[in-house]
């Protein structure tokens, strides 16, 4: 089976955040990068498909150089090879040009399956998965909590997230699926695994070997400016005994909060 | 901007409120103007839920009927809605951040050639543009984006940040049914469970109840959903309630779960980690029961309760339930 996991290194979300004097991006110095959580059940679940049937998992990332170290992780944790989109070109990719360049990249491979995390937790923009799916042509399911592989390997079953509930969903493969919280537990890479990873093939493909014009590099969304979230200040503590902190709770969120 | 279209769902036989918090928004966008708003709604047998949209300013309402859209599919949707967008061209096409939403504004904009901006807190037009606030970082930063490309322009609207209020004068929607021809839906639903029938959904609710490490197993979360019952409110839970187990995942509220936006946020034995700051900082008013003085949240909360979570929240409960008698 032919697996490909579409990832995206991102700052750690423990990480303080400042933003850069231009208002436009963050300070990216000394801030610590991981693979972004929910691409990290992406990989896990290709990689528990892959020992049940066979195959290869490849593991595709854009991003400017320190990408490769994501790449790497997922590598260690078992993923077979990586490729690198890199390029300067690609330095300004929203979303929109990201699932397009995923998709120039990928329409000319063999998959069988292709997982991504529901969303990054930078952009939160859960843009790129079903806009890939669309690119490709093929049927998708999002916030995934279970997959499972039909027998003859030509579909899947998988739960999803619904409001209020899940769904059980059959889709034919090829198909897209986006993984979220509850899919599995992912696996932290071995030391043999880490070792392994080091030799392994990270192919990096930029603008020309894609045969990208500047055109399909163009954003759709633009950032204009990017500004701290405004700071929550520490309100009141309630002071006295719990009944006596209680009641004035209570009046502060009716009159004063006007919350009730 | 020529026209706005919105996507309205139903839910259990109703549109949701979000939905017409949306029709609001993009009431709001159209006076600067006199655009139309349009509002799309797809399903099977929904005649009866197009007149309330007028009262939100929608000048038109799109039924657009098949019993192929009786219930969600990527596929079916992004056909119909695709299609009907073409034809209609507005210049902005809005929904509420769900979970539907996600699933189906991505694929509908790629489809169309456009850009998404999701989740966002504010939007505007700003010289032809569509333009919002979205949360980034997790919350710790925001971003003010617009839609470049060509047009129609795509934006979610977090539910909550904007009233679902009357438009004045209100007006009466021209309804237009709409009769798609679909090629098949690609997938296949084999099962629904239903987990919470009535309940309030977490990202939607205007009041939420919510546990952490400080509730200490499972069974105890019943003070938690008392307290809630008296207050029409969800109960949500932090990272650390999840993975012990004590929660679903679809409660957990924070960065590597759910976007919550109510008016208020009770936090009780929630310590407030960034990441689930991340899930709730914009809620209007916090509240923090914690017996650790120290407990960042009370940094964030705008009240708090030093004390054991298992005395002051059955005395809330009380409390509240005589408050609200009155």
């Amino acid at each position: 089976m032919n697996i490909i996991v579409c990832m995206k290194q991102v700052p750690d979300t423990a990480a303080r955040i400042k933003i850069k004097s231009d208002g436009k991006g963050i300070e990216t110095s000394g801030l610590s990068y991981v693979v972004n959580p929910y691409d990290e059940y992406a990989v896990e679940e290709a990689l528990r498909l892959k020992e049940k049937v066979g195959g290869e998992v490849v593991v595709i990332s854009l991003g400017p150089d320190r990408t490769t170290e994501a790449i790497r992780t997922c590598l260690a944790m078992g993923a077979d090879r990586g490729i690198h989109l890199k390029d300067p070109a690609f330095e300004e990719a929203d979303p929109f040009v990201t699932a397009q360049l995923l998709a120039r990249v990928i329409s000319g491979m063999e998959y069988d399956l292709i997982l991504c995390g529901k969303q990054a937790v930078d952009d939160n923009a859960c843009f790129v998965g079903p806009a890939l799916a669309e690119y490709l042509g093929i049927p998708q399911a999002t916030v995934i909590t279970k997959l499972a592989l039909a027998e003859d390997a030509k579909s899947v079953t998988v739960e999803r997230e619904v409001e209020g509930g899940r769904e059980v969903l059959h889709l034919p493969l090829p198909a897209l699926v986006t993984a979220q919280k509850g899919l599995n537990e992912p696996r932290y890479a071995s030391l043999p695994g880490i070792m392994k990873a080091k030799k392994k093939e990270i192919k990096a493909v930029d603008a020309a070997a894609l045969g990208v014009s500047a055109d399909a590099l163009k954003q759709k969304v633009e950032t204009v400016t990017l500004s701290p979230a405004p700071e929550r200040t520490a309100g009141k503590i309630v002071p006295g005994e719990p009944a006596q902190a209680v009641k004035e709770l209570v009046r502060l969120l009716k009159e004063e909060a006007k919350a009730l | 901007m020529s026209g706005v279209m919105v996507i309205a769902e139903v839910k259990e036989g109703r549109v949701k409120k979000s939905s017409f918090e949306v029709t609001a928004a993009a009431r709001g966008l159209c006076d600067q103007s006199g655009a139309e708003v349009g509002v799309a709604l797809a399903g099977n047998e929904i005649e009866g839920l197009a007149e309330a949209f007028g009262t939100y300013g929608a000048d038109k309402v799109y039924l657009v009927q098949d019993s192929e859209l009786e219930r969600y599919s990527t596929d079916g949707f992004t056909e119909a809605l695709a299609k009907l967008i073409e034809e209609k061209a507005p210049d902005a096409v809005l929904a509420a951040n769900s979970i539907l939403a996600r699933d189906l504004l991505p694929r509908l904009a790629a489809r169309l050639g456009s850009g998404l901006m999701t989740d966002c807190i504010e939007i505007a037009v700003e010289d032809g543009h569509l333009t919002g606030f979205c949360p980034v970082y997790g919350g710790k930063a925001r971003a003010k984006c617009r839609c470049i490309g060509e047009k129609p322009h795509f934006a979610t609207i977090r539910p909550n940040v904007i009233a679902a209020e009357a438009s004045d004068p209100p007006r009466k929607a021209a309804v237009e049914t709409v009769a798609p021809a679909l090629e098949a839906v690609r997938t296949k639903v084999l099962d629904e469970i239903r987990e919470m029938g009535g309940k309030v959904e977490l990202t939607e609710a205007s009041v939420i109840v919510s546990g952490g490490r400080g509730v200490k197993k499972a069974e105890n979360f019943k003070i938690l959903e008392e307290l809630a019952a008296v207050l029409g409110a969800a109960v949500g839970a932090s990272r650390v309630a999840v993975d012990s187990g004590w929660r679903p995942h679809t409660d957990q509220v924070g960065q590597t779960g759910k976007v919550v936006n109510p008016k208020l946020y009770i936090a009780c034995g929630i310590s407030g980690s960034v990441q689930h700051l991340a899930g709730m900082g914009t809620s209007r008013t916090i509240v923090a029961i914690n017996n650790d003085p120290e407990a960042p949240i009370f940094e964030k909360a705008d009240y708090g309760i030093v004390g054991d979570l298992f005395t002051v929240v059955p005395l809330l409960t009380e409390e509240l339930k005589k408050a609200l008698d009155n």
